[in-house]
């Protein structure tokens, strides 16, 4: 990098902030707003991914963080991805 | 029929106080007899930007906690007749204010007076919740920045949801916005969300722009409400919200106020 791109980089990383910041929080306002309304599935996921938890901790112990639940969108419908991560000792024990 | 405003933000330091020590003056100036209540305990600031520190005896808490009667604490404004300012308490217990105790002093004050102006505290906590709670409209006051644009979209979700109306399945508070601190120049030139950029995203109707303005510091220096400040641009634009909120068209001025080039009224 020479010593011009470093200064046209400066330029362009204070340039119109302003869309940025209206951009990011676009998004982040659509989320939480989602979140609170009780007619979308993005309400109950807090919720979901807390009682998931509480029954997969009754066979195997499993960490806060080793249940995670995503929400995308795809025009008309909606994924709901689950993914729990098993510890690996826990496996190994229950296959012998 | 009296009305009680809250006059709140989620983030500190935008400008609460402020507004609500102008918003309460303005409404006074026309005669309206008008009540304004510090809801922040433990971190009172109300009298000192309303310039009454001197004379607080009684507080709010000492009349929920019948330590004082009402009359005792409420401040007489000595520039603005039919100003009147109830101030908060220094005491660290958190949950010194009730709703019912609350209820209980509105309900007098309802009957004396026609707008009761409820400065909040920051953040999403119980003090909040109290200061909001009885609210019939909401002045929500945001910067063009980011973490104030956020936590005010909470605390829209707060009084959809936390709100004596909300709670009764009543109609919802009122929500009026009020842009504080804005900097046409730094809008121009691409450095600062506009007031059309927070209205998209927030999408609640806009009150009112308050142009960042030195004069704001020199008022709360010297306990002067701004809108007693005739010469000062950002006093003009609370006038003009006072106005605007009583649903009048405010007048042309020579200088056409930020509100009014961008939203034409």
């Amino acid at each position: 990098m020479n010593l011009l791109s470093y200064f046209q980089n400066q330029n362009s990383q204070t340039h119109n902030t302003a869309a940025v910041a209206k951009e990011r929080l676009q998004i982040i306002v659509a989320h939480a707003r989602r979140q609170r309304d009780p007619s979308t599935l993005d309400c109950i996921l807090p919720h979901l991914q807390q009682e998931l938890l509480e029954v997969v901790r009754k066979y195997i112990m499993v960490d806060d963080d080793d249940i995670k639940i995503n929400l995308e969108r795809d025009g008309d419908y909606e994924i709901l991805e689950l993914n729990i991560t098993l510890p690996e000792q826990e496996l190994a024990k229950n296959e012998k | 029929m009296a009305k009680i405003i809250v006059v709140t933000s989620g983030k500190g330091g935008v400008g609460k106080t402020t507004t609500s020590a102008a918003f309460a003056t303005g409404l006074a100036l026309r005669g309206i007899p008008t009540v304004v209540i510090d809801f922040d305990v433990g971190l009172r600031n109300l009298d000192l930007v309303m310039g009454c520190e001197r004379r607080v005896v009684y507080d709010l808490v000492n009349v929920i906690n019948g330590e004082g009667n009402l009359n005792q604490a409420l401040i007489k404004d000595r520039r603005v007749d039919s100003l009147y300012i109830l101030p908060a308490s220094q005491t660290r217990d958190k949950d010194a204010l009730t709703l019912k105790g609350v209820a209980k002093v509105l309900e007098v004050l309802k009957k004396r007076f026609e707008y009761i102006i409820c400065d909040s505290p920051a953040g999403i906590e119980h003090g909040a919740i109290m200061a909001m709670y009885f609210a019939d409209a909401a002045l929500i006051i945001t910067n063009p920045e980011v973490s104030s644009v956020r936590d005010s979209d909470r605390i829209v979700g707060m009084l959809a949801a936390k709100t004596r109306r909300a709670i009764n399945n009543l109609e919802p508070v009122k929500e009026h916005l009020l842009l504080t601190r804005y900097d046409t120049k730094r809008v121009e030139k691409g450095d600062m969300l506009s007031a059309i950029d927070v209205t998209d995203i927030l999408a609640i109707p806009m009150l009112g722009i308050i142009p960042e303005s030195q004069s704001v510091l020199h008022a709360s220096n010297s306990g002067t409400p701004i809108t007693l400040d005739r010469e000062s641009d950002a006093g003009q634009a609370y006038l003009d919200v006072v106005a605007r909120f009583l649903g009048e068209t405010p007048p042309k001025r020579e200088k056409k106020s930020l509100f009014t080039r961008l939203f034409g009224k």
